[in-house]
């Protein structure tokens, strides 16, 4: 009996990490390779009207020169590879070869660029006036999709009030239940309008590529968080069948979101490997990062709700416009707009969105995209109104957090378990809430105290996705992950439910990942915080596939029927007589014998093409379980998370120190104890620089970008934070699931994030910026009675 | 915009001190001293600076180490930051330096970073290390201090076309210990009082200090006038680690029983050099060292404060650190 879930132990690829061993994308070299860098746009909009080259081209060790009308053109409002007319400040214009990166910086150095300057925009609202600049040509906002014009009246401006959000006509919305009879039921209602900062990704690897051809195949070595899912999209980007595609990407320093999807840098070395015939590296740097990585939509929002008088919501009505930078951008306000349904469960509930663009990064998922941005402007109102109503912090959540019964979203689906009430009443209990509460406020010379909880959601899991397990004739497990290695070690820990179900010891399996020419499945990518419930379910799916193979190989070559054999001790055995067995390296050299499904040269009909061709090439090699994961999924799977914090708040200087901070997950069981705390942990921190002090600052009159180094937009650091924090975990099953788990990723940030913001507004007492970030300047004005020097809607300024 | 890849340069790498001003000399203007790095790697990678030769500097030994003297303790410029903030020496009786070391950015740079380069690194105005042609760029307009410019990092005094602040957290400081800098260059030495090292923008908008392209700062003197005095050092910055101040202040007290004979109190972050506070100085001497005093001492701190769009928190910030220090 393998026995291996809720424990902790070493993920594989940990010593790699650890010793410095570990390659990642940038680490590679191949002979006669040169070196590619890109020639950026150093305005927030124009139109490319000429580059000479001339002396670029002239210099020694200067190969070639890309150009966007080499690459495949991708249709608007989708991001480019590279193009003539740059949308923001760093999109790049083209690209050069060279044998040293240095020489290829000279070379775009001596390029001389022709630029029409265009209009551009680095504040939704001033989009959306009539007149105000579009940020792309064809439009300034994405509806259903498509970019389209869109312009608010005088009318809508002037109805909103000074500092209250204008609601023009929005690009979507959805409501269910009446509101109007919602809001009549109500005791107290608020109408609060909000700002949340757009945030950079700061994944520690920038991202990187080196692309060389060979017999007709793109091999590439890229930074993803996702394997599997990434491929057929980077193939498209490249111009090629995705067989034609060998990825790999078997370390990824971080992502956050920014690199789940297949993105169109990715493919330039590879196009320029293909023109200039040798290997091509593309790195780029960690202050390019700021410019062509991405961020999160920033939002400028609206919210009425109202309370009972038992603080249960009747009716919330939403508005939501999204800072979407000057593509396709991110689905953040509609996530969040959902999130709002199953967090509050609202009794009756309108969203209206408008995602507009401007001229500003990419946006993209960034760690709870849209679902965290609601948590850090809902949980203080919470508590506004707790405050109104005479109600605790954590009653005021309890009575309104959801039940399993609870709906979910525009369609009001169904979910599959929520333990939120658990979340609180666990983490009220273990953190010492009351006594804590009690102390809110107490003043100790300058500083005051202020307590805060926070509660946080995504969508956690999917289903559909396929399995792939081959034991050997060495008589080992490999178990393949497509899954991606985001650096959660989520691989690593789903994998070992294959482990499990086929009872093998850990030691006798290996995971193989990381290089699509080994064979591996298609599965979902890594984010979502989806892969502890969808991969599990692959890796149960294709194990007992294999438990099916290994009983019917049993009775073919030791008579009987296969439901005469059982598995443990990796062999399989009559149960009524354990000495009648094959070993699993026996019966994996039968399968290879026996062949057909057995031995992969027959598959399941409802695999995915991706996972047809990995098992095509582990054909002949061992037993192959193979399937797609059809367990029945009822419902959204929510994963949810609670955070409780008690800080100091020196109302001098504005500082913050958090004395204490316990996360609580609502995960499902719990599959590896160290890497959950980890999660609850790292997300904390992400999320008190969320609330504190990451900024995405523009200079609107230039379009220029001021926070471009990592000392700029300054994420935390560990020691900003506590160096002890607690964790805990509800630990409850979910039914949809055949070892009990879902994910927790994104929510375990969102919730730290609010129980911050809470903390601060209780220190302060009952002060609600209702605006991220809150940085000291913030604080300090409002402990000496000043005004913001930021108006109530502007952006982009802390 | 960012570019993150260094030209190519001549490096050389002198082991005694006379090597080094005879390449400096040479070099003059074309030249660039590199003590950490950390700000000289920005800027080479930025290629806003082209130096045709850098001067390392790391191997000149003469110029590291804390050693006391007849009159004070003598820093060489090369010490680095982690050895200041933990040198018991200081730490007994210059507390105040061995503080502002201990905050300045991170271990790691501390570890790295020198106290000469910690005084003498550019300021940090993210439009000028962005690489805009503002004037202290060499161009004609300032856009920290245009309309819609965003400044929440700037000064509150002094300004004149520039409106950057001195980074450092040291210069305030060795100001406030009325330190003197050690300088020389192929024709001699110098010594210049700690309150004169730093520019102002209207002397010469393009530099930070009076250091000429042949100067190398080789040593910190600490005068034995302030030594075992009532220090207060206090920096506040949106992170703990790796984050430059928004106003801190370095103050040095000579008290007898409750009353302040004496005083010496600088802030940071709050103007192109670090700001001696001098009528606060002559206001609280001979005063009560209360609150009511520290409450004078901030008041009148903040007098004069010209406030940019996005910076006027710094006002009661520093008035608050300025009664903090007086407060004690």
């Amino acid at each position: 009996m393998a026995d291996l879930l809720g424990k902790d132990y070493a993920p594989p690829d940990i010593y790699g990490k650890v010793t410095g061993r570990a390659k990642y994308a940038e680490d590679f070299r191949r002979d006669g390779m040169l070196f590619c860098r890109l020639l950026k746009s150093p305005m927030p909009h124009c139109r490319v009207r000429g580059v000479d080259a001339t002396a670029a081209l002239a210099m020694d060790g200067v190969v070639a020169i890309l150009r966007a009308d080499e690459v495949p053109e991708q249709a608007g409002p989708a991001n480019n590879i590279l193009t003539d007319e740059p949308h923001f400040v760093g999109e790049p214009i083209l690209a050069v070869a060279a044998v040293t990166e240095t020489i290829a910086q000279d070379a775009i150095d001596a390029i001389v660029l022709d630029l029409e300057p265009l209009p551009f925009c680095v504040d939704p609202l001033e989009s959306l006036r009539p007149g105000g600049p579009n940020a792309r040509t064809d439009g300034n906002t994405v509806v259903s999709g498509e970019v389209q014009e869109r312009k608010w009246t005088e009318e809508d401006f002037a109805a909103a009030g000074e500092g209250q959000l204008p609601m023009g006509e929005p690009g979507t919305e959805w409501s269910y239940g009446d509101i109007d009879a919602g809001f009549a039921e109500a005791s107290i209602i608020l109408d609060e309008t909000f700002v949340t900062a757009g945030t950079s990704h700061h994944s520690m690897e920038p991202r990187t590529a080196m692309a060389y051809w060979e017999n007709g195949k793109c091999y590439l070595h890229a930074s993803t968080q996702s394997q599997s899912f990434v491929h057929p999209g980077i193939a498209a980007y490249i111009g090629i069948e995705p067989e034609d595609l060998v990825y790999i990407a078997e370390y990824c320093g971080g992502g956050f979101g920014s690199k789940g999807g297949p993105y169109p840098l990715l493919s330039i070395p590879a196009h320029m490997s293909r023109k200039v015939q040798k290997p091509v590296l593309m790195r780029i740097s960690r202050s390019e990062e700021y410019f062509l990585g991405s961020a999160r939509p920033g939002f400028q929002g609206r919210i009425k709700m109202g309370f009972r008088d038992d603080g249960r919501i009747t009716a919330i009505d939403v508005y939501i416009v999204q800072e979407n930078g000057p593509n396709q951008g991110g689905g953040d306000m509609n996530a969040a707009a959902s999130a709002i349904s199953i967090v509050y469960t609202p009794l009756n509930m309108r969203y209206r969105g408008m995602s507009v663009l401007t001229n500003t990064p990419p946006r993209g998922a960034q760690r709870g995209p849209g679902q965290n941005q609601m948590a850090t402007a809902v949980e203080p109102l919470l508590d506004k109104a707790a405050k109104q109503l005479g109600l605790d912090q954590v009653a005021i959540r309890h009575i309104n957090a959801p039940t399993h019964e609870s709906l979910y979203g525009s369609n009001r689906s169904g979910i599959t378990s929520a333990y939120m009430r658990e979340a609180l009443e666990q983490g009220a209990e273990r953190f010492g809430w009351e006594e804590r509460r009690a102390r809110s406020g107490e003043r100790n010379g300058s500083k005051v105290r202020g307590v805060g909880v926070g509660q946080a959601f995504h969508s956690a899991g999917a289903s559909g996705f396929d399995g792939l397990v081959v034991l050997t004739p060495e008589g080992k497990l490999n178990i393949h992950s497509g899954v991606g290695n985001l650096g959660t070690y989520s691989y690593s820990t789903t994998s070992r439910v294959a482990a499990e179900v086929l009872k093998c010891d850990w030691e006798n399996c290996e995971i193989v990942r990381g290089d699509s020419s080994r064979g591996l499945p298609w599965t979902l990518g890594q984010f979502g915080s989806n892969t502890s419930f969808t991969m599990t379910r692959t890796n149960f799916a294709a194990a007992n596939d294999a438990v099916r193979k290994l009983k019917e190989i049993a009775a073919r070559r030791l008579g009987g029927s296969a439901s005469d054999y059982d598995i443990g001790n990796e062999t399989v055995f009559a149960r009524g007589n354990p000495g009648r067995r094959l070993t699993y390296a026996q019966a994996a050299q039968a399968a290879i014998e026996i062949g057909g499904e057995y031995s992969g040269h027959e598959v399941p009909d409802d695999i995915n093409a991706l996972t047809r061709r990995a098992v095509a090439g582990l054909a002949g090699t061992g037993l192959i379980g193979v399937a797609r994961d059809n367990l029945p999924q009822t419902g959204m799977v929510p994963a949810l998370a609670a955070g409780f914090i008690e800080i100091e708040l020196d109302m001098e200087t504005g500082g913050i120190e958090i004395l204490d901070y316990l996360g609580v997950a609502d995960c499902g069981t719990v599959l590896h104890p160290q890497g959950l705390s980890t999660q609850i942990k790292g997300g904390g921190v992400m999320g008190f620089g969320m609330a504190i002090s990451e900024r995405h600052v523009y200079d609107r009159h230039w379009g220029l970008p001021a926070a471009v180094g990592f000392y700029q937009a300054k994420p935390l650091s560990y020691l900003d934070v506590p160096s002890e924090m607690d964790w805990h975990a509800v630990d409850e099953p979910d039914p949809n699931n055949p070892v009990g788990s879902k994910g927790i990723g994104e929510p375990v940030m969102g919730c730290s994030a609010a129980a911050l913001l809470c903390a601060i507004s209780d220190a302060l007492g009952g002060h609600y910026f209702n605006r991220i970030p809150v940085m000291a300047d913030m604080i300090i004005n409002v402990a000496s009675e000043r005004s913001q020097s930021h108006g109530p809607l502007q952006v982009n300024t802390q | 915009m960012m570019k993150d890849m260094m030209s190519g340069f001549e490096l050389y790498q002198p082991a005694d001190v006379d090597d080094a001003i005879q390449l400096i000399d040479r070099y003059g203007n074309r030249g660039w001293k590199l003590a950490g790095g950390y700000d000289s790697l920005d800027w080479f990678k930025n290629r806003g600076k082209g130096p045709e030769a850098v001067i390392d500097l790391e191997g000149l030994d003469a110029l590291k180490g804390i050693r006391e003297t007849t009159d004070g303790v003598e820093i060489g410029a090369l010490t680095t930051l982690t050895e200041v903030e933990r040198s018991p020496l200081l730490r007994d009786r210059y507390g105040l330096l061995a503080d502002a070391a201990r905050r300045v950015a991170s271990p790691q740079i501390r570890n790295a970073g020198t106290l000469g380069g910690n005084l003498s690194q550019d300021t940090r105005c993210w439009y000028y290390r962005y690489g805009v042609d503002c004037y202290r760029a060499g161009g004609n307009t300032c856009y920290a201090a245009a309309p819609e410019a965003m400044n929440r990092e700037h000064a509150l005094f002094g300004a004149s076309r520039c409106v950057a602040v001195t980074p450092s957290d040291t210069a305030p400081a060795l100001v406030a210990l009325d330190a003197e800098m050690v300088v020389r260059n192929a024709r001699g030495e110098r010594v210049i009082p700690a309150a004169d090292f730093f520019m102002e923008p209207s002397v010469d908008i393009q530099r930070m200090t009076v250091l000429d392209p042949d100067d190398l700062l080789t040593a910190i003197r600490l005068p034995a006038s302030w030594a075992g005095a009532d220090f207060y050092f206090e920096k506040v910055a949106d992170r703990k680690s790796w984050d430059f101040a928004l106003v801190s202040v370095a103050a040095a007290f000579r008290t007898s029983g409750a009353q302040i004979d004496e005083a010496s109190i600088v802030c940071g972050a709050v103007q192109c050099i670090p700001r001696r506070l001098h009528d606060v100085e002559v206001l609280i001497s001979g005063r009560t060292r209360n609150e009511e005093t520290a409450a004078l001492a901030g008041a009148e701190a903040i007098r004069g404060a010209e406030p940019l769009d996005y910076n006027h928190f710094k006002i009661p910030l520093m008035e608050n650190l300025v009664k903090r220090a007086v407060r004690g």
